[in-house]
């Protein structure tokens, strides 16, 4: 069966010329000759080379900065602490209005992670501000940290970041984003088996191959080309636009070629403060990642816990899901509270189930700020899912596709978020793979179908 | 202050000029330029000589000695060090192979070094212009070493007493989880009669392994036979935990990859 | 700071320069000469991003010291294709879809050459292991063996 053809062959036309058809991609030749531009294959006379100054603590109290060594060190033209940054503290999200502005673009009195930018040095040689930075002296008297999502959530736990007053984001329905299905209580009261499991991931990293970075070059009207491969141009030049106070007409963002991305490059961190070297300098500036920074600054995939409760019965119905989802959003939001709400709209997973609770918590915690990373919010809870599927389908002897068959939501069902299903085909879906990986179902599945009532 | 390379015709001027502050002898830059680009500023001066001695390979009456600015690629190539080519393999891809040099492996921490535990096995000898010196010796003391790195010298093994594995979790290149190198001699009725077994990543530097090689003397090298060394594997050992693994799965797994080599 | 003259060959024409000692052939190459097609990934050598081709030899520029290639013939990719005409490597990358971001490309062009150079009918694990330097992380690899293999058979189809 191709979907395309059948299944939806009433909303999808089949006269395509271009799609399903070889074509070479616009890109490749400036990739096999070396000629496409990278942001860093952009150079210019006078370039200054930026290095940060990073926290060695996962949490503690600035007591004083000292930049009058690394200021008098040879190639040293200027040196940026927070009090340079026109509006230091910002989320990313702002944009959306979803706030509050919760991580400073260079650290004001105190810093939440290991590796949290500090001072930015911008010399005329990376080894003159590798240099430089070794000679900021920063006083810190280290905090308690925390480092586990659970323990963070504790009454007494240290407070990760003073903007939330809390170690979870408060969403406009309280301390987490809620999903209410049905009666999940009664649910699991008339169930044949209870099974409650949980899941957890570590963070993970994109580790694109080009690290993360910038080159600015002013044009001399107070307008900056800023050359740089983010994936979020937009929001990176309306962001920007906000932390250095800037019209938006003054910053001119070229980009769109990415040496991989996977989600790691959509921060808004090294463009801004990199643009605040040439304004004040007045010189072209490049701030790159180095591999080291790649893989322990730039965000990585949150860490995330995922607590599933199901009722089941004998025949392989699912009547109830309980789902509390926890995602480790780091020292700072970044794009984590939105990742959070989007766990809570994916479970209860491709299954229509009468009874449903969910909760997801954004977590704050002293490890690195996380991000997007292909499919977050959602990448993990499947994997915990489909998981669950197996088990439960163990449990009560059944066979795992066959189990997933009986659940599968199908077109005109409600999801729990209030959104009914449409275009389901999940049941096309099984029966193919059954058929391709050669595990066959009782024929009554191979009967079903997600768009005939009553198939 | 900025990077410099001084360059000499000869090892007894790079000795002079290594006695000023901040310098470092430049091999084939895969340690020391690294550490540069990654931004350690201890090291201000480069220092590397072209003598050609220190680029020979020797192979005269049953030993060998090789020139430390000889490449991992040099000695994989090299017909009469056959027994050694799958340990100089084992070492980067090919760009860093036709780099890396045999001195610069014996200062390489772990997880890298994995040449170097082939020489330990070897009871190789390190030549300087001040003499040869054991390579166990070597290898504890090598963070004060100043004087230039000439030669390794060692026996060349028999090619069935030798063996050799790296184990990582890329095929075909990776970063060691262990690297484990043996010289075994054996008895025409099979039975070891001398043993000497190299670890690298069980520590922060390739180590023998001597428990595991007492428990091997006048034994058979069957599964029983090896029981006790592999029982013993772990004596003395403190694997270093890296992005690759955790010292606790790296003494897991020791045992069981010491197996495979001696029962191969 | 003392400059160094250094003079190579790079891709068929004379090249000379003075450079602060110290510096890499990687930043060499890119900033002073603005040849861009070796990248700069990692600076660890672990990437091969910035592979290049010196003496016959495959090399990582970004743990190269540009002056210790005084006299060396140095290819990199933006020298591969003569007159606008692609390398059948080039070709091959094209048509297999061996290219996703592009940013590993020129280092896995010049791995596989010299890979070609010396062995040019190589087995399928002779491509892996040429390439085991280079880390790709878009594509999975396979378009990219698949690639080497394409052009080696093409070459060996022009010579017969």
């Amino acid at each position: 069966m191709e979907l395309r053809k059948n299944y939806f062959a009433d909303v999808r036309k089949d006269d395509l010329n271009e799609i399903g058809q070889p074509r070479p991609r616009s890109d490749s030749p400036g990739h096999v000759t070396g000629k496409t531009a990278f942001f860093a294959d952009r150079n210019f006379p006078g370039i200054l080379h930026l290095k940060m100054v990073r926290s060695p603590h996962h949490h503690a109290r600035i007591r004083s900065i000292d930049t009058s060594e690394a200021e008098k060190h040879p190639g040293v033209v200027k040196i940026l602490t927070a009090k340079d940054v026109p509006h230091n503290v910002y989320t990313i999200l702002i944009l959306i209005q979803v706030g509050p502005e919760d991580e400073t673009v260079l650290a004001d009195g105190k810093v939440r992670w290991k590796g949290e930018a500090v001072v930015a040095v911008l010399a005329e040689t990376e080894r003159a501000a590798q240099e430089a930075a070794a000679k900021v002296k920063v006083d810190y008297e280290v905090l308690p940290a925390v480092f586990d999502m659970e323990e963070a959530l504790k009454p007494g736990a240290p407070l990760v970041n003073e903007y939330h007053g809390q170690n979870y984001y408060l969403y406009d329905s309280g301390e987490c984003r809620k999903v209410r299905f049905g009666d999940v209580e009664a649910g699991f009261a008339g169930a044949d088996h209870i099974l409650e499991e949980s899941y957890q991931s570590s963070p993970i990293e994109h580790a694109p191959t080009e690290t993360t970075g910038c080159v600015v070059a002013p044009e001399g009207n107070d307008r900056f080309t800023c050359y740089t491969n983010t994936q979020a141009m937009f929001f990176t030049l309306d962001n920007t636009s906000i932390i250095l106070q800037m019209p938006g007409s003054k910053l001119h963002f070229v980009g769109g070629t990415v040496g991989g991305g996977f989600g790691g490059k959509v921060d808004v961190i090294v463009e801004p403060i990199a643009i605040l070297g040439a304004k004040l300098t007045g010189r072209p500036v490049c701030f790159i990642y180095s591999r080291e920074e790649e893989m322990q600054i730039s965000s990585p995939r949150a860490a995330e816990k995922v607590v599933i409760k199901d009722g089941v019965m004998k025949d392989g119905r699912i009547v109830a899901r309980k789902v509390t989802g926890y995602t480790d959003a780091g020292a700072y939001s970044r794009h984590s509270p939105y990742g959070a709400q989007k766990g809570a709209g994916h479970y209860p997973g491709p299954y229509t189930i009468p009874n449903v609770w969910i909760d997801t918590y954004c977590v704050y915690t002293n490890r690195t700020p996380s991000s997007a990373m292909r499919g977050f919010g959602v990448t993990i809870g499947d994997f915990a899912l489909e998981v669950q599927m197996d088990k439960l389908a163990r449990l009560i002897g059944m066979d795992p596709l066959e189990f997933r068959f009986i659940n599968a939501y199908r077109d005109g069902d409600m999801k729990a978020h209030r959104q009914p299903t449409e275009g389901a085909a999940l049941i096309e879906c099984m029966q193919e793979a059954s058929r391709a990986a050669n595990w066959p179902v009782a024929e009554k599945y191979m009967a079903m179908s997600s768009y005939v009532k009553g198939a | 202050m900025a990077l410099a390379l001084q360059t000499f015709a000869t090892v007894k001027d790079a000795n002079a000029a290594l006695k000023a502050q901040g310098t470092r002898y430049l091999g084939g830059g895969t340690l020391v330029v690294r550490a540069a680009n990654e931004g350690d500023v201890s090291v201000s001066g480069l220092i590397r000589s072209t003598e050609p001695s220190l680029s020979t390979i020797a192979v005269a009456g049953g030993k060998a000695r090789v020139g430390a600015s000889v490449t991992m690629a040099a000695i994989a190539g090299h017909p009469e060090l056959g027994t050694l080519a799958k340990a100089a393999r084992a070492v980067g891809g090919p760009a860093i192979r036709n780099m890396a040099t045999v001195g610069g492996n014996l200062f390489a921490p772990a997880p890298y070094g994995d040449f170097a535990v082939a020489l330990l096995a070897l009871d190789a000898t390190v030549g300087t212009d001040g003499g040869e010196t054991p390579i166990e010796t070597f290898l504890a003391n090598r963070d004060g070493s100043r004087a230039v790195v000439t030669s390794v010298s060692f026996t060349l093994p028999k090619a069935d007493s030798f063996r050799f594995l790296k184990v990582s979790r890329v095929k075909p290149k990776g970063v060691s989880v262990l690297s484990i190198a043996g010289a075994l001699e054996l008895s025409s009725d099979g039975t070891v009669t001398s043993a000497r077994i190299a670890l690298g990543c069980m520590a922060d530097r390739p180590m023998r392994a001597r428990a595991a090689e007492k428990a091997l003397i006048g034994r058979k090298l069957t599964a029983d036979g090896i029981a006790p060394a592999l029982a013993a594997a772990g004596d003395g050992t403190s694997p270093i935990t890296d992005p690759i693994a955790s010292a606790w799965y790296r003494a897991e797994v020791l045992p069981v990859h010491l197996g495979r080599l001696l029962l191969a | 700071m003392a400059k160094v003259p250094v003079q190579f060959t790079l891709n068929g024409s004379e090249k000379a320069e003075f450079i602060d000692s110290g510096t890499t052939l990687l930043q060499a190459l890119r900033d002073k000469i603005g040849d861009t097609s070796p990248k700069g990934g990692c600076h660890q050598g672990t990437c091969g991003a910035c592979s290049v081709i010196i003496d016959g030899e495959l090399r990582l520029s970004c743990l190269t010291l540009a002056e210790t290639c005084d006299g060396a013939v140095i290819s990199t990719t933006s020298g591969l294709s003569e007159s606008g005409v692609l390398h059948p490597l080039q070709r091959a990358f094209l048509d297999t879809f061996a290219t996703q971001c592009g940013f590993c490309t020129p280092g896995m062009i010049m791995a596989a050459k010299v890979l070609l150079d010396h062995t040019p009918n190589p087995s399928r694990d002779e491509v892996v292991e040429a390439l085991s330097g280079n880390i790709c992380r878009c594509t999975g690899y396979e378009p990219i063996i698949q690639a080497v293999l394409t052009a080696a058979r093409a070459n060996s189809q022009n010579a017969a």
